[in-house]
């Protein structure tokens, strides 16, 4: 087998939902200047609350197809995300808009240890596994393998990516988005509806990162209430990497560094004579984030701002 | 300020005095009177305190968002467990190990520092939150193949502190009264934490002081105004480390055990929320905020027994419960006073502040743009 080409697939596969989290993070940050530190766990919710649901549906009725099933479990998903990100927003953020910027940082790590524990209470400490429904088809593709899951997970990815660059470029909506990121002011003097706006983009954001989170415990096989802290890091080392504000940023900043993780876990070991080994991947996202902000603090995509505006 | 009663504004010696009785007899009210697992919680509250007051240095003076503190309480802890543990076999004295872990500390300050000057806001935060949990990685897998850090198990059988002989991690039997190691340790703990009272106090009227706030205030008319930036902004890393290698050494001894698990990001986050909550830049403010936030989670343990007095039986496992409540104290705190408790004059009259003035004081202090 190929380790390169394996590799490379696999973090293909990774990045692209990291890049979906990453947008979430991106989006909230263009328009609010804001890291939505919980972002990471709003991830979680939707990966444990799909399990729940497709759990449930699977023990009511156990022939039932997964083609059903799994859909239904990422619809729940996705609506009690979007619900969650709305919720967030208008009690931890919205108040705190006029406050000195560490005030919203604060309150966000409240609300991430607040859905952490929430989470633990509501499913257990324990590790819950992702039920056999999942198509696990493999193919050999240039002396590596891809499964049928892996297709599924990067094709609905990009047409996700798809939809979302489509929202935001084309409708009236997205125009109103792209007004209010570049002056809040000066947007609201046009007759757009700030507040709504920024409702609009954290219920989107949500939807994407329940997405991701379902793809990440079928990716695993397992959901787990502390599984969101990782991702959302490494999601807004992405969303930095491909500079933040930007959606094309995200979107290439996530396939990267799945695809830097990947790599650099498969030959680290090779690199430093087996002094360290693929258990260092977590280091990788940090290590990137850092070289990039040291060397190009706007990312790949960002503009360059001076320093005072 | 109202809360202090006029009698004792007026003899402040009095009230200096009657604090320093407080503190000195305090260990023994609380093990009487809570039991004795609170001396040791009064020790962490100590500890925390030196720990907040370090970053306060960074955060507070500097403006320099910082959430990778704890990885240079980690480097302290490590460094006395490998000179004075059955680890590398070397049984240093505490009064050589705990001086290096704090310099230590500050080279790695330094070393993190240098790079990330030039990024402000939360840029530096995400950087130093990355830095934090690089470091926290290594400690958890340099133990192949070659054992440095004993991996996820970490470094056991440290050495306590003891003192011309006399161990502070034994019992003694002190005029007919048995004393524990927590109480022994609270003195020291509490000798540590006035040094860097002392210590933060002078450095905030200094030459250094004030030219760390001109560079919160505004770095590019600091730099204008000729002051060093990048050498000051060093200072503050570096001085703000050593803190937290101190307050790390300190830790090691006491516990006796270290592993990676003790230094992760949510322990960074303590620390900046108990600078946030108390009132940054503010020493009392930040003293109180450490205590707080050490007692809190550990009185809301009595949850269950509550419950049970309440509802006849345990509904939700305390363990469980209290961590969400603290969050959303966090969360309520920052909407209802985001000052902090014990906010600095200055932050005071910030948010006081006519509305447009404030905005443009709020963007000044955290300016993301790099």
């Amino acid at each position: 087998m190929d380790i390169f080409v394996q590799q490379l697939i696999n973090g293909l596969v990774l990045g692209s939902i990291y890049a979906l989290v990453a947008l979430g993070y991106t989006m909230v940050y263009g328009i609010l200047e804001l890291i939505n530190f919980a972002h990471g766990e709003v991830t979680m919710v939707g990966a444990m609350s799909a399990l729940a649901v497709i759990g449930a549906l699977l023990g009511a009725y156990p022939q039932a197809p997964a083609l059903l099933v799994l859909p239904a479990g990422v619809l729940a998903a996705i609506m009690v995300c979007m619900a969650l990100g709305y919720v967030i927003e208008r009690v931890a953020y919205r108040p705190l808009r006029r406050a000195p910027r560490l005030a919203p940082l604060i309150t966000a790590i409240g609300v991430s240890i607040v859905l952490q524990n929430a989470a633990m209470l509501i499913w257990g400490r324990s590790y819950i596994s992702f039920p056999a429904i999942l198509p696990h088809g493999s193919h050999p593709i240039l002396g590596a393998v891809i499964t049928d899951l892996q297709i599924v997970i990067v094709t609905l990815s990009v047409l996700i990516m798809l939809g979302l660059t489509l929202l935001v470029e084309r409708t009236r909506l997205g125009r109103a988005m792209r007004a209010t990121a570049q002056s809040r002011e000066v947007a609201e003097l046009m007759g757009v509806n700030v507040n709504t706006v920024i409702s609009a983009t954290f219920i989107i954001g949500s939807a994407l990162a329940a997405i991701a989170g379902v793809m990440v415990s079928a990716y695993y096989g397992l959901g787990h209430y502390y599984m969101g802290f990782m991702l959302g890091l490494k999601a807004f080392s992405a969303a930095v990497l491909g500079g933040i504000g930007n959606l094309a940023g995200a979107m290439l900043g996530g396939l990267l560094l799945g695809v830097i993780e990947a790599l650099g876990a498969g030959y680290i070991g090779d690199l430093t004579g087996g002094f360290l080994g693929s258990n260092y991947q977590d280091v990788f996202a940090f290590m990137v984030l850092i070289l990039v902000l040291v060397f190009r603090p706007s990312g790949l995509l960002g503009e360059r701002v001076a320093q005072r505006a | 300020m109202r809360s202090v009663p006029d009698w004792l504004r007026r003899h402040p010696g009095l009230a200096f005095g009657l604090l320093a009785v407080l503190l000195a007899v305090l260990p023994f009210i609380v093990s009487i009177g809570l039991g004795r697992g609170w001396v040791r919680v009064l020790d962490f509250a100590l500890l925390y305190a030196i720990l907040a007051l370090g970053l306060n240095i960074v955060v507070g003076y500097a403006g320099l968002l910082d959430l990778g503190y704890i990885a240079f309480y980690a480097l302290g802890a490590y460094l006395f467990a490998w000179l004075s543990s059955p680890q590398f076999g070397l049984h240093l004295p505490f009064w050589l190990v705990l001086p290096s872990g704090a310099l230590l500390a500050g080279g790695f300050g330094v070393l993190l520092g240098a790079p990330t000057l030039r990024l402000r806001g939360d840029y530096l935060a995400i950087v130093t939150l990355g830095f934090g949990e690089i470091v926290r990685i290594f400690m958890n897998n340099l133990d192949a193949p070659v054992n440095i850090t004993n991996g996820p198990q970490g470094i056991n059988l440290i050495d306590p502190i003891s003192i011309g002989g006399f161990s502070l991690g034994a019992r003694h039997t002190i005029l007919g009264v048995h004393v524990f190691p927590p109480t022994f340790y609270y003195y020291l703990f509490l000798f540590f934490t006035l040094f860097t009272i002392l210590v933060a106090m002078r450095l905030q009227d200094s030459r250094i002081g004030r030219a760390w706030a001109a560079i919160r205030e505004d770095e590019v008319a600091a730099a204008a105004m000729g002051i060093d930036t990048r050498n000051i902004k060093l200072l503050a890393f570096a001085m703000g480390a050593s803190f937290g290698g101190l307050a790390g050494g300190l830790f090691a001894a006491f516990q006796g055990f270290i592993s990676p698990e003790s230094f992760n990001l949510m322990e960074s986050v303590m620390i900046l929320c108990m600078i946030v909550l108390g009132g940054m830049g503010n020493i009392p403010g930040v003293i109180l905020g450490a205590v707080l936030l050490t007692v809190l989670p550990e009185a809301l343990r009595y949850l269950g027994a509550w419950q049970r007095a309440a509802l006849g039986h345990v509904v939700v496992d305390p363990n469980d419960l209290r961590m969400l409540l603290f969050g959303l104290a966090m969360v309520a705190m920052m909407l209802y006073r985001p000052a902090g408790l014990l906010p600095s004059r200055q932050r005071r009259r910030e948010f006081r502040a006519e509305d447009g003035a404030a905005e443009q004081e709020a963007a000044s202090l955290y300016d993301a743009k790099a």
